[in-house]
């Protein structure tokens, strides 16, 4: 699990480290999932005791962690989709999908001045 | 009560100056004038109480936990200074009168001299040394108003600026210094601080302290090294100049080492570091006075000198050192400030300033040329003026200290070599302006001025002579309580004769002038010297390129900080975060792994490790072939939800499902307005760079989730499990928990909803895009209408979708399900029927204004809460009851479900309200799609 | 249970959520009214309720009637009211200045700027962790919607690069949180606090880790060095009046970090004891030199004031960072001081933006500003706030704070750090102030301000005047707040004690 989590941050941040907004969301995303996940595990994890009270049935796993998880994962698609929406208007305004809204040139330049 | 108005009234006249222009012309001169005259008549009671030797004190509670108080108080010293502020404040009003350009905007003038007399008023009479402070503070701000009063000149400004920045640096270390003072003697009040001197001297913290004051004291009298603000702040008018820079606030320092001369004065530190910057300032001032051939550049720099030589009299420690000292800030007050007046006249008369071009005024203006001469005399420090007196007790002094040291003698020699000085640049003064030939084409032909430009300079003047001719009668008795206040001791002996006797003093008197003729005689070649140094030691340049280098470094700093760039901005972020999470691991010496056993890794499990970091790992290498990259994360959405499965979250898994859907759909939409493919713009080297701080991140997120779930775990959550049924009326525990334990977090998440459509609104309304025509590949997007069995099936699909989204969110509660997963499968379905059948057709059987759906939502589920409120409970708390339908069967009816609905609005009307806006661009773009 | 206590979030959200509904039916005016009558509530509902706290009682108020800490809860103590007031206030002012134009160009300013303050409020009051996280959401969709209001490709670029770097702070939020709970298994605050002081000590590793995360997510949001980089361009390119409500948003994470500081790592804390105090200061030092340094070079005024944003925030922080009860009480008092202080000046400097034609509020020298007297007076009287000089608030705040650092033995670092701060900023101000008014040059300005433009900065500027003037008793106030703070067992005990579990008919 925690090979996950750590794969999925990894990437995730590769990602949002990168120069576009497509590729900023999409890290938001791996991100997300990273996080959504490590919420999930905090309440331990079992198999085969969903926390749905049934009679006869005893062991049930955290429910806790489940509900936050479930609002966290609202909550980050109402932040993605505003994200993505910030994007279009961003490209509306500025004429390129790069996160500093400046022209891909001159940021290539300043990345080649500090590289 | 009084004395307190003493300070108040200048500032209330301010206000009053500065309203009063604006209804009648020029009358604001006279409220000043009356204002001041009042503060003096409110002062003259109070005036014997010091000569009785009592001390005034006046006190309003302020904030007196950290013991500031309002609280004034009058001795001899503060009630000299009053009397000298509102005295000379009164000359110079009548005297500014006059030499002032009739014209409008003069009620700004009078307001800040105002101002200034009563944040001068302040100092002097404050008891609370940080209440002195502030008045301290505010001087420099009105000297900074009043020299940058004629701002079109440039510089006015930068002589504004540059005082403000010494006299501002030199008040905030005042403010250090007092602060650490009033730590050590355990008050701010002068009235404990003074009885406190032994134990303040002896203290470790001693040293710092003196140093910050110091350096607060030398800036306020422009002390070397901090002398050179004065000579740029004369290019305020001449009336400021006389008043402000020689006459009162350059006096503020000395007057602060007067003030704390019992407390501060006698050690070691205190001696050489007052009479070094003494001495110092005395010599550079009396030597540049000399060689200046501005008229009131010459003035400005024998003031700096004067100053000097009074801190260094206080430098000496000794008690007739300190007599002398407070005797010479009387008299500089009296002779530099008609000086100054004098000056102002033959500039107003001459149109300049230039000594070099002003000659033989003597003929044109005898009576004035008298004035300035007498008061000259006295700078010079020639017998039967008042200058002299002090002076000679000031060389006395100085050749008593000198005794104790070896090579002690250099001290007398250079006083007397800066007295040779002071007698040279006070007989060009006379020499050069009144005779010494012809004026040369000056800009006016100069006459006497008007009497009562004169009358001010006059008064001082007489006041030279009184107390230079009979200072027994005069000054002596003013002298004696002034000094019992500052020494907090009676008075040492001392008279005040004219003639003492042959002596040490009255040779080095002598020799000062005589010395001082020859050295004017000869001044040709020196002058000659001095322009081949011009401009060698000016410390304002000095002071100038510093602050452009300072500046310079700031903004370089600055964008080296923060190019602006985000990438940028997210990596300072996640390398803080590192570090603190290096931190916080190294050195706790705390296992990784805990005690708890591990679950079994079994195939499934192992799968879909695998399967999640495989795909990661292409979402990552494709990221810029948009499209598949978009696909793979969509995948990455559905091994996540099946893990949620696998570790029995059923809600998290449909949730995470359907979110992923229409996030997908989103995407994708957008997508079509941005690039298909991403351009490659990372150098290989910052690739590499990431690619570390990412793989560090992950680290750590995977080490720290290892550390935590091997440990055991005992938590709050038996009581949901335990209450759940009884209390909340649902078996489903997780959505019990969201819409009843912790239906809060659920209402703000669904406002969460709510703003991103409202904000989204917003940002796209009216917002047009142009799409792409050509896909990655360059093939044409495809306008054909849409597939017809794929419509008809979405279509037929919509009512089944709606009926099972009911059934969701009714089971919600008991089973998995609940009103957000249904929300959103509705939304499913209808995003279905924009796929299918295109935009056109949705819109017409869908209105595109879904906020007050959302509205309504948000409203619906606030209302459910409050509903609790009618019953007395608190809000949000539910209810329930349980009813049998028909065909469903048993179904239990809460109030939770009630904010559920408001959560499935909400829900479905966002999600819709996103795409109908993305269907706007989209239109926009393509209304050939209209026949569609 | 007092309902009093969730006024302050439901007024609101309620007048947002109408303001919303009815967003095409009610008139501009009607809307105004609306909006104001909400701040007008709130700020009674925030003086009633220190009326109630002011005597050290904690009122606490349990959501859905269940029993902390599986309840969600409710906490109004001293601070937490203490910051509601001034948030009211501030939003008061704000508003009406936005009545000068800003609210018209979209019918969405009122519910945003409601629901920002549902947010705002909700993370004063909240008692449990992940709801704050929640509040922390909203305030911040609010704000990213503020922000962007208005449109233009400057807020734009500033909006997506706030939103991005939030979202980050986001995620670090939940992962603290998460650690936190598989740490000891409980969110809300109390609770936490309890059970964090009873970790064993071979868990300090990951405890630390977590509490460092929470402190670098609180940080952010406060604009603490090194993540204050986000702050000087978002408040420079958003609109006036947004900038103004923002200045009370970096303190929403001093106030979180006070909070935490206090209840979860103060002296009880057990093993993590202290953590906070040891890094706020050196932080916050830093800060506030950056801060200065920034406001030296900055070429805008708006720029400028965002800068003296930061260095206000340093000083802030290094004050709670002190940890004593003086140190503390300085800050709160500080607090209410730079809150008003900087949006003040925020309006001003929108007034000079608005009448200095093709200058602006850009820093050369630039044509003569029609309303010179007066506007000329409002900005020196905010640069000597903002500056700390005499004799207003910020100096009597500054002192108060110099005096409780001399008590620490680090003081010679603290008092040259805020002096040399304190002469830069004096600097920078008397730069700006000299060229925007004394060195007039170019074509004339253009638009005189309306009548009444400069209401709400004098509504600011005689907050700062009361300030000054009620020093004495707000000091008393902000000492008993830090007491109250420095002792949690009160806090903790009326958050936990039992009620009735959940109610049935």
């Amino acid at each position: 699990m925690s090979l996950i989590i750590g794969v999925l941050t990894a990437g995730g941040v590769y990602l949002l480290l990168r120069a576009r907004t497509f590729s900023v969301v999409l890290g938001l995303a791996l991100l997300t999932y990273a996080v959504n996940l490590f919420l999930f595990a905090s309440g331990r994890l079992t198999i085969g005791a969903p926390p749905i009270l049934a009679p006869g049935v005893s062991r049930s796993t955290d429910p806790l962690p489940q509900a936050l998880v479930l609002t966290a994962i609202v909550i980050s698609f109402a932040m993605t989709a505003f994200v993505i929406m910030l994007a279009l208007r961003a490209r509306a305004e500025l004429g390129n999908d790069h996160v500093d809204g400046r022209d891909p040139d001159d940021v290539r330049n300043r990345e080649g001045s500090e590289a | 009560m009084n004395l307190s108005l003493v300070v108040l009234l200048p500032f209330v006249g301010a206000v009053l100056a500065g309203w009063v222009s604006h209804l009648v012309r020029m009358k604001s001169a006279w409220t000043a004038g009356a204002v001041t005259l009042l503060a003096l008549l409110c002062l003259a009671p109070l005036a014997p109480l010091p000569f009785s030797g009592q001390t005034l004190v006046w006190r309003l509670g302020w904030i007196h936990q950290i013991g500031l108080d309002l609280v004034f108080r009058l001795d001899g010293l503060g009630l000299l200074f009053a009397s000298m502020i509102l005295g000379i404040g009164l000359l110079v009003i009548l005297y500014a009168r006059y030499y002032l350009p009739e014209r409008d905007g003069l009620g700004r003038f009078y307001a800040y001299l105002l101002f200034f007399m009563g944040a001068m008023l302040g100092i002097v009479l404050s008891e609370n040394l940080i209440l002195m402070l502030i008045f301290w503070e505010l001087t420099s701000l009105s000297s900074f108003l009043l020299i940058s009063y004629s701002y079109r000149k440039p510089e006015s400004r930068r002589g504004a600026r540059l005082a403000l920045a010494v006299t501002g640096l030199g008040g905030l270390a005042l403010l250090g210094g007092l602060l650490l003072l009033g730590k050590l003697a355990g008050s701010y009040d002068l009235s404990v601080i003074l009885t406190q001197g032994e134990a303040v001297r002896a203290d470790p913290l001693y040293p710092p302290m003196l140093v910050l004051i110091l350096i607060g004291a030398f800036t306020k009298s422009a002390q070397f090294p901090f002398h050179f603000w004065l000579p740029h702040a004369m290019a305020a008018p001449t009336p400021v100049s006389a008043y402000l820079h020689s006459a009162t606030m350059v006096k503020a320092g000395v007057f602060l080492l007067a003030r704390l001369f019992p407390v501060l004065a006698g050690t070691p530190e205190w001696t050489w570091l007052v009479i070094g910057a003494g001495l110092a300032t005395l010599l550079i001032g009396a030597g540049i006075a000399l060689f200046k051939h501005d008229l009131k550049g010459l003035l400005a720099y024998s003031t700096v000198s004067h100053l000097g030589l009074i801190t260094l009299l206080f430098g000496l420690g000794t008690p007739l050192a300190a007599v002398a000292g407070v005797f010479h800030i009387f008299n500089h007050a009296t002779f530099k400030a008609s000086l100054f007046m004098a000056a102002g006249i033959i500039d107003h008369e001459c149109g300049t300033r230039d000594m070099r071009r002003i000659n033989g005024l003597w003929r044109f203006m005898p009576y004035t040329a008298t004035l300035a001469m007498v008061a000259a005399a006295s700078m010079a420090g020639v017998p039967l003026f008042n200058g002299f007196l002090s002076k000679e007790m000031f060389f006395a002094e100085t050749a008593d200290f000198a005794t104790g040291f070896e090579y002690g003698w250099l001290l007398p020699a250079l006083v007397v070599l800066a007295g040779v000085m002071a007698v040279a640049y006070s007989l060009r003064f006379i020499h050069d302006v009144f005779f010494n030939g012809e004026p040369i084409d000056l800009p006016r032909t100069p006459h006497e001025p008007p009497f009562w430009m004169k009358a001010p300079v006059a008064v001082l003047v007489a006041i030279c002579l009184l107390v230079g001719i009979l200072p027994a009668l005069t000054v002596d008795p003013i002298l004696r309580t002034t000094v019992t206040s500052v020494l907090q001791a009676p008075a040492p002996e001392f008279d005040l004769a004219i003639w003492h006797g042959f002596g040490l003093p009255v040779v080095m008197s002598l020799t000062a002038l005589v010395g001082g003729v020859l050295v004017y005689g000869a001044r040709r070649p020196l002058f000659r010297l001095a322009t081949r140094l011009e401009g060698r030691l000016e410390a304002r340049a000095l002071y100038d390129g510093l602050l452009a280098e300072l500046t310079l470094f700031a903004a370089w700093l600055t964008r080296r900080l923060d190019p602006g760039s985000l990438p940028w901005r997210v990596l300072v972020l996640l390398l803080t975060v590192l570090v603190f999470g290096v931190l916080g691991s190294i050195g706790s010496g705390s296992p990784l792994t805990g005690t708890r056993a591990l679950l079994p890794v079994d195939g499934v499990s192992l799968t879909l490790t695998a399967g999640l970091i495989l795909v990661t790992l292409v979402t990552v290498a494709l990221h810029r072939r948009r499209f598949t990259a978009l696909v793979v994360v969509g995948a990455l959405g559905l091994l996540v939800a099946l893990i949620f499965v696998k570790f029995s979250a059923p809600d998290l898994a449909l949730t995470q499902l359907s979110v992923e859907i229409v996030t997908i759909v989103l995407l994708l939409l957008a997508l079509y307005f941005l690039p298909q493919r991403g351009p490659d713009e990372s150098s290989t080297a910052r690739r590499w760079h990431d690619g570390m701080v990412a793989g560090l991140a992950g680290l750590g997120a995977g080490v720290l989730t290892w550390a935590i779930l091997t440990r055991p775990l005992e938590s709050i959550s038996d009581y949901f499990i335990a209450n759940s049924l009884p209390g909340g009326g649902g078996a489903n525990v997780v959505n019990v928990i969201l819409v009843d334990f912790r239906g809060f977090d659920t209402l703000g998440e669904i406002t969460v909803l709510a703003l991103a459509g409202l904000g989204i609104h917003a940002m796209l309304y009216g917002l047009r895009l142009p799409g792409m025509t050509q896909d990655a590949d360059g093939r044409r997007w495809n306008w054909d209408v849409h597939p017809a069995i794929m419509a008809a099936l979405a279509r037929l699909l919509l009512p089944l979708a709606l009926l099972v989204s009911v059934f969701i969110f009714l089971r919600g509660h008991n089973a998995p399900g609940g009103g957000f997963i249904a929300g959103l499968i509705t939304a499913v379905a209808l995003i279905m029927q924009y796929l299918a059948n295109g935009v056109a057709w949705t819109h017409r059987r869908l209105s595109n204004n879904m906020l007050p759906l959302i509205g309504a939502g948000l409203l619906i589920a606030t209302l459910t809460g409050l509903g609790s409120l009618v019953f007395g409970y608190p809000f949000l708390t539910s209810s329930f009851t349980h009813l049998n339908w028909p065909i469903i069967g048993d179904l239990e009816l809460a109030t939770a479900m009630l904010f559920d609905l408001g959560v499935y609005l909400v829900v479905v009307s966002t999600t819709l309200l996103i795409l109908i806006h993305l269907g706007l661009m989209h239109r926009a773009t393509h209304p050939g799609e209209e026949s569609a | 249970m007092n309902h009093l206590v969730i006024a302050p979030l439901l007024l609101p959200l309620l007048v947002g959520t109408l303001l919303l509904v009815s967003r095409r039916t009610l008139s501009l005016a009607a809307r105004r009214s609306l909006s104001l009558a909400a701040i007008f509530g709130q700020i009674l509902f925030a003086i009633e309720l220190g009326f109630l706290v002011g005597d050290g009682t904690i009122l606490t108020y349990h959501l859905g009637h269940w029993p902390a800490p599986w309840g969600i809860v409710l906490v109004a103590d001293r601070l937490a009211v203490w910051m509601l007031l001034v948030t009211s206030l501030l939003a008061g002012c704000a508003l009406l200045h936005a009545m000068h134009g800003t609210d018209q160009c979209s019918r969405h300013f009122h519910p945003l700027f409601q629901l920002q303050l549902f947010g705002l409020n909700g993370a004063f009051l909240t008692g449990d962790l992940f709801n704050l996280f929640v509040f922390f959401e909203i305030l911040l969709l609010a704000s990213y919607g503020l922000l962007v209001h208005g449109g233009g490709a400057a807020r734009v670029r500033a909006g997506l690069q706030f939103v991005v770097i939030n979202l980050v702070g986001s995620t670090l939020f939940l992962f603290a949180a998460g650690a936190f709970y598989g740490l000891v298994g409980t969110l809300n605050l109390a609770d936490l606090a309890l059970k964090v002081a009873r970790l064993p000590p071979e868990a300090l590793g990951p405890a630390q880790v977590a509490a460092l995360l929470l402190l670098v997510v609180f940080a952010l949001k406060a604009a603490l060095v090194p993540l204050h980089l986000w702050l000087p361009s978002a408040y420079a390119a958003t609109s006036a009046p947004v900038a103004a409500l923002f200045a009370i948003m970096t303190k929403v994470g001093a106030y979180a970090l006070l909070r935490v500081e206090t209840l979860m790592f103060g002296k009880q804390a057990g093993i993590l004891a202290g953590l906070y105090t040891t890094w706020l200061l050196p932080l916050g030092l830093l800060t506030l030199v950056l801060g200065a340094l920034g406001a030296l070079a900055a070429t805008e005024l708006r720029l400028q004031v965002a800068y003296l944003v930061v260095v206000s925030v340093g000083l802030l922080i290094s004050a709670f960072g002190l940890g004593t009860a003086d140190g503390i009480a300085a800050g709160l008092y500080y607090l209410v001081h730079t809150t008003f202080a900087t949006a003040a000046f925020f309006l001003v400097a929108d007034l000079i933006l608005r009448t200095r034609g093709w200058a602006a509020d850009r820093l050369v020298p630039g044509p003569a500003l029609p309303n010179a007297g007066l506007l000329g007076g409002l900005f020196f009287v905010t640069a000597l706030l903002v500056a700390g000089l005499p004799p207003l608030s910020g100096f009597v705040g500054k002192v108060l704070i110099l005096r409780a650092a001399l008590e620490q033995p680090v003081w010679p670092w603290i008092l040259g750090v805020v002096l040399i701060g304190g002469l830069l900023g004096l600097i920078a101000l008397a730069r700006s102030g000299s060229l925007l008014f004394f060195n007039v040059r170019g074509g004339g300005a253009s638009a005189h301000l309306e009548a009444g433009a400069t209401l709400p900065t004098l509504g600011l500027l005689s907050l700062c005047l009361a300030l000054l003037i009620g020093s004495g008793p707000v000091f008393d106030l902000a000492r008993a707040t830090a007491d109250q703070l420095l002792d949690p067992s009160d806090y903790i005990h009326a958050v936990l004690r039992p009620i009735g579990t959940g109610f049935e008919p």
